[in-house]
């Protein structure tokens, strides 16, 4: 039945292109009713796999010459990311309902993006996810290019060659594992049967941990994130950090870890308290913990501020992967959910609510316009999901992160002291933000009351309280009920842990 | 001599050559009077006609022996690569249908079918004197087709730079010929590559190398591999549009198909029987790249990395459209002779490089389709040429998408899949770190051809059109470009049908 949600997907967005160019509303309400279907198979797929272990749903030979399989399987995890897709999806149309350039066209790269995504999350072939994983590349390209703002070309071409580079270091670690476990299978049940040998995932799970997690925006690789999101409609940049980001932390998972477990093995000597593949990237994600919460406190764009803490948030979920206990994998699967829904909120806020009332994102002008009085909806929100994003108790973040520290301090209680100082940088930029943007002490001029007076701003859309109300819901419903995602994602990490990905 | 059966193997190049003669006839007789769209489309028709009868020729040629020596080869690479040069050759003919740059379009349509036929008759040869007559029939053809456009001085100088790297190369290409022939006592290939193996001949080995070094000048001239590649970007941005399109696909195919002649005997030449001989000579025991086969496997080896290299950083900072598939052209080569220099014995590689150079001829037919439309409207093959096309043509666009796409490798489409087929088989034959480090190089030039492809296709859909009157292509135009870009996706999803329609024509492992 998930299978659905990559069909309709890519059928909608074919549709969508042929769709007239002159009646916008026909395609918004189109793209609206394909993604609430994908969200409700989502949701009907997590529903019935409650309980159970990993389900194969669709295996069928693609190239039988070369071993290669159309297979399709979800494990908890898988359905975990697939219903954030599909929340995210319908979210992401939400706040795009003001687009009004060439709209049959943006949808079919919105939808074309999104069928890629269920694609990725869905697979049980390497070769298969390859496949998904860079198809989802070219629609970004397009959507940030094309409806973006700040420096929207440069920013697509950068993400566009960060995303290439990283899947050709993954296409480089497949064709190798594929020859040297014999050319048989891409599968990746059969590849992690295969027994390859420890000094090969030595040097190639690194290959392709990297390549993945460049698109994680994993530390020092992470600099497409903040310009990619910046330059991007809202609408995309809720889906790069919502699930484009998780795209690259899931490969990492289910291929880097699932595939070469030996490859996290010691090597055997240390250097500067270093000794494993996995000592070099938990540091770097604690890095990107704290370096992204720090670089947010200064920047004076607001919608930098947000792209700056998905690096830092998406270093929780690196961080978690190494750790490799229950605990610490849990936390990550469960945070990749978490900021998949708080990041897509926050960018909604900054991106749709203020900034296409505004038209500007300068603090610096932002703090002229009293928006706490002006848009109390947008501040009210934003409030809302800021103390969401700083992991207060009864929101997602907060359970998602404590699972990751508690998982890094049994590892190596220096990893969780350190990015306990990116969790207090991530309460004072977001504060600095909310601060700046909502509600600034000065009291309104008499000029700027006047130009208030001459220039209101448009109402409040229902789409966008729609949207709201969704993200926030599942933040609030995860945070308060953790259980509700736990008990998916525990028994499937549990298996993955226990034997890679066999 | 036996005739008949010369005569049967010959036979899709005769009814070419016919078809040649005909088209003259039919133009230059029947027609002279008409009106040019019509004396052009009929030109084409009679064309392609003996380009579909040629095609029914192929399947039931047979292989052509004189004494024990096998001159013409069918079945196999052979008659794949055959069909495919028909294929296409058939499709560059249709696409000429609305073209206007001439005004002897008979003379044109009949040069096209006599380098197809030497297309034909390279793909098949594995007799250095039949390789060498049809390589030059091609040849010759390509330049007359490269100066066609005669009131246009570009043509002129694309063709002069053509012929002159092209004649010096034919010296190089008989130079080596002509060491082989000496080394060997004979010009098959077979028989030339099993006489080099011997130790009195590998002792003068480094004969062996000078001959393969001067064919490998030849060939990769032909080719457009680094460093004798300097004609491609003047030949391709001067040349017609049909012919820079022909030279594009049709004689990169048929240049491939040779190689991989060349190639096989080389691989078969240290085959099982062999084998036994080396043995029995106590030469120690056989590794995969020993004797003639390494050192034209490091000769290509060396070609590839180059063109790799240079193709896509120069491709980089073109501006002209044409330019940069010129360069890209010799990205591709690049990465094709990397498969034939780790070359297998069984039909492995020899499927993967074949089904790499007739996908890759397929896409340009179609990426110079686009530009032959896009230039007919605006008069220029600048990328600015493109802006705002999404506007002007949406399906046209929409082509130019796909077929780019497909040229970067990105998949679903069918680049990628030839792409990972080509790098899997070079992986699969040898698994050692040279080869290992070659195709991760690879892999990271296509990751960087993207950045040029964008730049075509940011132009086309990103940026503001500063023209938005709507572009128009001839309904045959139309209708080959939705054929190729719909098999390119096709293709792409489904790779088994080409792949398995290919594995049909080698013998079952």
């Amino acid at each position: 039945m998930l299978a659905w949600t990559i069909y309709i997907s890519f059928a909608g967005a074919l549709i969508a292109a042929l769709l007239p160019k002159d009646k916008p509303v026909f395609a918004r309400w189109f793209a609206l009713t394909v993604a609430t279907a994908g969200m409700a198979i989502s949701i009907a797929g997590y529903a019935a796999g409650m309980g159970q272990g990993r389900l194969t749903i669709i295996d069928a030979p693609w190239v039988p010459s070369m071993g290669i399989h159309y297979l399709l399987m979800a494990d908890g995890i898988s359905r975990v990311l697939v219903l954030l897709t599909g929340i995210a999806a319908v979210a992401g149309i939400l706040f795009s309902w003001n687009v009004e350039l060439r709209v049959n066209q943006f949808f079919a790269f919105y939808l074309a993006l999104i069928g890629g995504v269920y694609g990725v999350f869905l697979n049980g072939d390497l070769f298969l996810l390859f496949v998904f994983y860079e198809i989802a590349i070219v629609p970004k390209y397009f959507l940030i290019s094309i409806w973006g703002s700040t420096r929207r070309q440069y920013g697509a071409m950068k993400l566009a060659l960060y995303s290439f580079v990283g899947s050709a270091m993954v296409l480089i670690g497949l064709l190798a594992a594929y020859t040297t476990s014999g050319s048989h299978s891409t599968v990746l049940t059969d590849l992690a049967h295969a027994g390859l040998p420890a000094n090969f995932q030595m040097w190639c799970f690194p290959l392709v941990f990297v390549g993945f997690a460049i698109l994680a925006g994993m530390w020092p690789f992470h600099t497409w994130a903040p310009t990619g999101h910046v330059a991007a409609p809202t609408a995309a940049s809720m889906l790069l950090a919502g699930v484009v980001m998780k795209l690259g932390a899931y490969g990492c998972l289910r291929v880097g870890i699932g595939l070469f477990p030996r490859g996290l093995d010691p090597w055997g000597f240390s250097l500067l308290g270093i000794g494993s593949w996995r000592d070099v990237f938990a540091w770097l994600a604690v890095i990107g913990i704290v370096y992204g919460a720090l670089v947010a406190l200064a920047q004076t764009d607001f919608k930098f501020v947000i792209g700056y803490s998905s690096v830092s948030h998406m270093g929780f979920v690196l961080l978690g992967l190494m750790t490799l206990n229950q605990i610490g994998v849990d936390g990550a699967v469960l945070q990749m959910f978490s900021h998949g829904v708080i990041a897509g909120l926050l960018f909604a806020i900054v991106g749709r609510v203020v900034y296409d009332r505004t038209h500007t994102r300068q603090f610096a002008e932002l703090e002229t316009m009293h928006l706490a009085r002006r848009l109390p909806f947008a501040a009210w929100t934003f409030v809302f999901a800021a103390v969401a994003s700083m992991g207060m108790p009864g929101f997602s973040g907060f359970v998602a992160e404590l699972q990751v520290l508690v998982g890094a301090w049994r590892v190596n209680p220096a990893w969780t002291t350190v990015s306990g100082i990116g969790i207090i940088v991530g309460v004072a930029y977001i504060w600095r933000a909310l601060q700046k943007a909502f509600f600034t002490d000065a009291l309104p001029t008499a000029h700027e009351l006047e130009s208030e007076q001459a220039r209101r701003f448009p109402p409040i859309t229902w789409p966008e309280i729609a949207g709201v109300i969704l993200l926030g819901a599942c933040t609030l419903a995860v945070g308060i009920y953790p259980r509700i995602l736990l008990d998916q994602i525990e028994p499937a990490v549990k298996s993955l842990l226990a034997g890679g990905a066999q | 001599m036996n005739f008949a059966a010369l005569f049967r193997a010959t036979l899709p190049e005769t009814i070419l050559e016919i078809a040649a003669l005909i088209v003259l006839v039919v133009d230059l007789g029947f027609l002279r009077k008409a009106a040019m769209p019509a004396r052009i489309a009929a030109a084409a028709l009679v064309g392609i006609a003996g380009c579909a009868i040629a095609l029914w020729a192929v399947t039931i040629a047979v292989p052509y022996r004189w004494a024990s020596d096998l001159l013409l080869a069918a079945g196999g690479s052979a008659e794949v690569a055959q069909l495919a040069i028909l294929i296409l050759t058939l499709l560059t003919l249709l696409l000429l249908i609305g073209s206007e740059f001439t005004r002897n379009p008979g003379e044109y349509v009949s040069v096209v079918l006599m380098a197809a036929a030497g297309g034909l008759l390279i793909s098949a040869a594995q007799d250095l004197i039949v390789i060498f007559t049809g390589l030059e029939l091609l040849s010759l053809s390509l330049y007359i087709l490269t100066a066609f456009a005669k009131k246009s001085g570009k043509s002129a100088e694309a063709a002069v730079k053509y012929y002159i790297f092209g004649a010096m190369s034919a010296a190089f290409l008989l130079f080596g010929f002509s060491y082989l022939y000496g080394i060997s006592g004979s010009t098959n290939l077979r028989w030339i590559v099993q006489e080099s193996y011997f130790p009195s001949v590998s002792g003068g080995a480094p004969l062996l190398y000078v001959a393969f070094a001067m064919i490998a000048t030849g060939l990769g001239f032909k080719v457009a591999a680094v460093p004798f590649h300097s004609w491609a970007p003047d030949t391709y941005e001067g040349a017609p549009i049909p012919s820079a399109t022909f030279i594009a696909s049709v004689s990169k195919v048929a240049s491939f198909a040779l190689l991989i002649s060349i190639s096989v005997a080389l691989a078969h030449g240290f085959g099982a029987d062999n084998q036994v001989r080396l043995v029995f000579l106590n030469l120690g025991p056989a590794t995969q790249l020993a004797g003639p086969q390494a050192k034209w496997g490091l000769i290509l080896a060396v070609l590839s990395v180059a063109s790799m290299i240079v193709g896509n950083l120069a491709a980089l900072v073109q501006s002209s459209v044409r330019r940069l598939l010129a360069y890209s052209a010799i990205a591709h080569a690049g990465y094709i002779l990397l498969g034939l220099a780790f070359f297998s014995t069984s039909s492995l590689s020899a499927e993967a490089i074949l089904y790499y150079i007739v996908t890759y001829g397929l896409t340009t037919v179609g990426a110079f389709g686009v530009v032959g439309v896009v230039e007919r409207a605006t008069g220029s093959d600048k990328m600015d040429a493109f802006l705002g096309l999404q506007k002007r043509n949406p399906m046209l666009a929409a082509a130019l998408l796909v077929l780019f796409l497909s040229l970067a490798g990105i998949p679903p489409l069918v680049g990628f899949w030839a792409k990972f087929n080509l790098f899997a088989a070079v992986l699969r034959v040898s698994a050692g770190v040279v080869p290992f480090t070659l195709v991760a190089l690879a892999v990271a030039f296509s990751a960087v051809s993207l950045y040029y492809y964008l730049q075509v296709l940011k132009r086309a859909y990103v940026m503001p059109a500063t023209d938005d009157s709507p572009i128009r292509a001839h309904p045959a135009t139309f209708a080959v470009l939705l054929a190729i870009t719909a098999a390119v996706v096709v293709l792409g999803c489904f790779p088994t049908l080409l792949q398995g329609w290919m594995a049909s024509f080698y013998p079952a492992p």
